[in-house]
């Protein structure tokens, strides 16, 4: 596992061992996962659609058995373990509300099965539909409910009985923008306070970003990078995170040689830079460089600092957003080279005009070729 | 935009915006009606007008009006309490000879027959032997002098009874009831009391062929609602294949599988279960095993139906908060099919109470349903008023039931259960 992924054993609430899934007998949708999670912990599973994120969570939730492995929760191994003794949580896509209850019969569902006192069940109720605000509406049909408020319903409906574990499967993904992120504070702030332990799948990387307290990027049915938010941005361990996290600058070359966790590489179109060694092979292999647009700036005088890389850019494009600005410029022949600018500072700049660039060799990390 | 709409609507403020409005609609809704004409004549024709003519017969009582019109209007003011005074004989005496005259005996003394048994005797026996109409003030002895029967307050009784022009009769009997001597409304005699039975009998059957078809078509619809389409395409093919079979031919193929020397009994004593065939057919358990056969389509189609409306993530969901498959399927599942179970056995029961080829081919005498004596009193004995008073009490209920069953639907929808 990647720096920050490792969790003792006593901690962790949710462990995969060795876990894999096939479904047609020759292709793994998830390939050997070993995965902890924390007691309290936010952990969203990012990846493109096919990554074997929503494999791996219903696995846990248990709608799907590992072809290998094992998956503890609370130190129980729960593989062949039925949903509905397993103790967690689900909020769905689509929020799967029982059409045919009521916002109160649907809260009440998970308890009523439990068979707890009326009386109980009816003040749970009546508390969780005061937590996400919508007592008013208790006797209302999913049907005739916003898609925000039937996501706050299932979600009351699914945190109502304390599950040890909520688990959500891209439950923003019906919503609108502006809708998203409120219930994205939302949700984050219901974690905070009732301390639960959440499993959250998205290929919002925004989302993810926003919400979690670690993120495993998935691909290929692989764990590409568990990490903090800022970690994950800030120091991607291959280029498939670089690129899906954010944006990236890729400049492709040779490494040259290596030198205390620092390498030169010769870029495939002329000139070299010095930038991190992180993920590469070693001298002579191919690398990818993976440099954010807001660590490069435009140099005036067009004269690098002692020790920054300085690369010679044409502009193609300045684009206006308001509070920032970017520059598209084409450097060492890549034609989609981005370069955050303070606002106003795009207005110096027109197409075919020449500059240079310059970033620091730590914000550059020299990674696994694409 | 709005604004050129409004600037648009003042020019031509002449005409009111609603009126131009309905103007435009207007054509559309002409077009729209005309499209849909032929399909209303044909309706009109052939369905709302056989049911209105089929309302009216149950009701209607020409005959003895038509054949007698002095005897009925003689009678228009008898009390009933005694045998009515001679003017009432001798409208009756002249009413006979007319129509013995003009031939229409026959078609009053067999509505009379209906009334009291025996009747058709008296009135041809009386139109043979009145040879000419009796002197002024003897017509009561004569007539008595010919039959008896004339001096009894029932056989007056029953003349005043079918003098319409509407009567109860009909539809009494189609209920198994009649009116005594007093007009009072009581109970058919025993031997002529069959319909109650019979209407009890297609109820039963009915009822019995619906809750069969949703035990065996609950599992199917299921089946092809949950399976990847490949294959439930053609399970499809399998539960369509009899829609595209006769009725006759289905029918028949039960008996060449359940008669005495069929398939299913040679194949048990081929085992050496029995020894002597089984009576699979021409008793109620061939009427039950050919109409459920021939009905199930109607329970799947609507079933299946409302299955496939139904999200798997409804049972993801409720085993993930803790409900076990069953109680998930009790609570969740179940409650969501109900206006699929409503419509398969609406559809189901009313198809089934007016069945007639089949039971009629696979069942016993015992296993006739309504249809059966509807269609006999239509063909055999041409009594069309007891004909029409059966299918309309069967139409009755059936439409009871249709009421019935939208106020269960209009409720859940209502109530927001067929949403989402």
């Amino acid at each position: 596992m990647m720096d920050g992924g490792m969790v003792t054993t006593a901690q962790a609430l949710v462990r995969f061992v060795g876990v894999q899934k096939t479904y047609d007998g020759e292709h793994l949708v998830v390939k050997n996962l070993d995965l902890d999670i924390k007691k309290g912990e936010f952990v969203t599973l990012l990846g493109p659609s096919g990554s074997g994120k929503t494999t791996t969570l219903m696995m846990l939730a248990g709608f799907e058995v590992p072809t290998h492995g094992e998956i503890y929760l609370a130190d129980r191994p729960i593989k062949n373990m039925p949903p509905h003794k397993r103790d967690i949580g689900m909020v769905f896509q689509n929020y799967a509300l029982f059409p045919h209850l009521t916002i109160e019969e649907n809260v009440a569902f998970p308890l009523t099965v439990r068979k707890m006192p009326r009386s109980e069940v009816k003040e749970r109720v009546r508390s969780a539909l005061r937590m996400i605000k919508l007592e008013n509406l208790a006797h209302r049909h999913p049907g005739q409910l916003s898609g925000g408020q039937q996501q706050r319903v299932a979600l009351a409906r699914a945190l109502v009985f304390n599950p040890q574990l909520v688990l959500m499967d891209e439950p923003l993904g019906a919503l609108d923008k502006r809708l998203r992120e409120h219930m994205q504070l939302e949700i984050k702030q219901l974690h905070e306070t009732m301390g639960i332990t959440v499993v959250y799948v998205t290929h919002d990387q925004s989302e993810a970003l926003t919400m979690s307290d670690r993120i495993a990027v998935f691909n290929d049915g692989i764990v590409q990078q568990i990490d903090k938010p800022d970690a994950l941005y800030e120091r991607p361990v291959n280029s498939f995170v670089a690129n899906f996290i954010g944006e990236n600058n890729v400049l492709s070359g040779t490494v040259e040689n290596i030198e205390q966790g620092f390498c030169r590489v010769a870029l495939a179109a002329g000139g070299s830079v010095v930038a991190q060694a992180v993920n590469i092979a070693g001298a002579g292999a191919a690398t990818a460089l993976s440099v954010r647009p807001e660590r490069i700036s435009i140099l005036t005088d067009g004269q690098a600092p002692d020790g920054m890389n300085a690369l010679p850019a044409q502009v193609q494009d300045t684009i206006y957003l308001g509070d920032h600005a970017l520059a598209v410029l084409k450097v060492a022949g890549n034609g989609e080279f981005m370069v955050k600018l303070p606002p106003g500072a795009h207005a110096g700049l027109s197409h075919g005009q020449s500059v240079s660039i310059g970033f620091r060799p730590e914000d550059c990390r020299a990674l696994d070729p694409v | 935009m709005t604004a050129a709409f409004v600037a648009g609507a003042d020019a031509s403020s002449e005409v009111p915006l609603k009126r131009r409005l309905k103007r435009a609609e207007r054509t559309r809704r002409l077009k729209a009606l005309a499209l849909i004409l032929p399909l209303l004549l044909f309706l009109l024709f052939t369905f709302l007008g056989p049911i209105a003519g089929m309302l009216w017969r149950s009701v209607d009582d020409w005959e003895v009006r038509q054949v007698m019109p002095h005897t009925v209007a003689a009678l228009a003011d008898w009390d009933g309490k005694d045998v009515p005074g001679e003017p009432a004989f001798a409208a009756l005496a002249g009413d006979i000879r007319t129509a013995r005259d003009a031939g229409t005996v026959a078609i009053a003394s067999k509505r009379l027959n209906y009334a009291l048994n025996g009747f058709r005797t008296i009135m041809s026996g009386t139109a043979r032997n009145l040879k000419a109409l009796p002197e002024p003030g003897t017509a009561k002895d004569t007539l008595i002098g010919i039959n008896p029967a004339w001096g009894e307050r029932a056989t007056w009784a029953a003349i005043k009874g079918a003098s319409g022009p509407l009567t109860s009769f009909y539809l009494l009997g189609a209920l198994d009831l009649t009116r005594n001597l007093d007009g009072a409304i009581v109970a058919a005699p025993e031997e002529q009391a069959i319909y109650r039975d019979v209407f009890g009998r297609t109820f039963t059957i009915s009822l019995g062929v619906t809750v069969l078809c949703l035990i065996l078509g609950f599992p199917v619809a299921y089946m092809l609602a949950t399976l990847p389409t490949g294959q439930s395409n053609v399970l499809m093919i399998f539960v369509l294949l009899p829609f595209w079979t006769s009725l006759l031919v289905r029918t028949c193929a039960w008996i060449v599988v359940l008669q005495s020397e069929g398939i299913v009994n040679d194949s048990l004593r081929w085992i050496g279960l029995i020894d002597e065939p089984l009576r699979l057919i021409y008793n109620r358990f061939g009427v039950y095993v050919a109409m459920t056969h021939v009905l199930l389509p109607f329970m799947i189609l609507p079933l299946y139906s409302s299955m496939r409306s139904i999200s798997p993530a409804y049972m993801r969901a409720a085993a993930s908060l803790g409900a076990s498959p069953v109680t998930a399927f009790l609570r969740i599942y179940l409650p969501q099919t109900v206006p699929g179970i409503g419509a398969g056995s609406l559809l189901v029961f009313i198809l089934a109470i007016g069945y007639y080829i089949t039971p009629a081919l696979v069942g016993g005498a015992a296993d006739q349903m309504i249809s059966y004596f509807i269609a006999f009193y239509t063909t055999e004995t041409v009594n069309w008023g007891l004909a029409s008073a059966l299918g309309a009490v069967l139409l009755l209920a059936t439409l009871l039931l249709a009421v019935v069953y939208g106020k269960l639907v209009h409720g859940q929808q209502v109530t927001g259960g067929m949403k989402n």
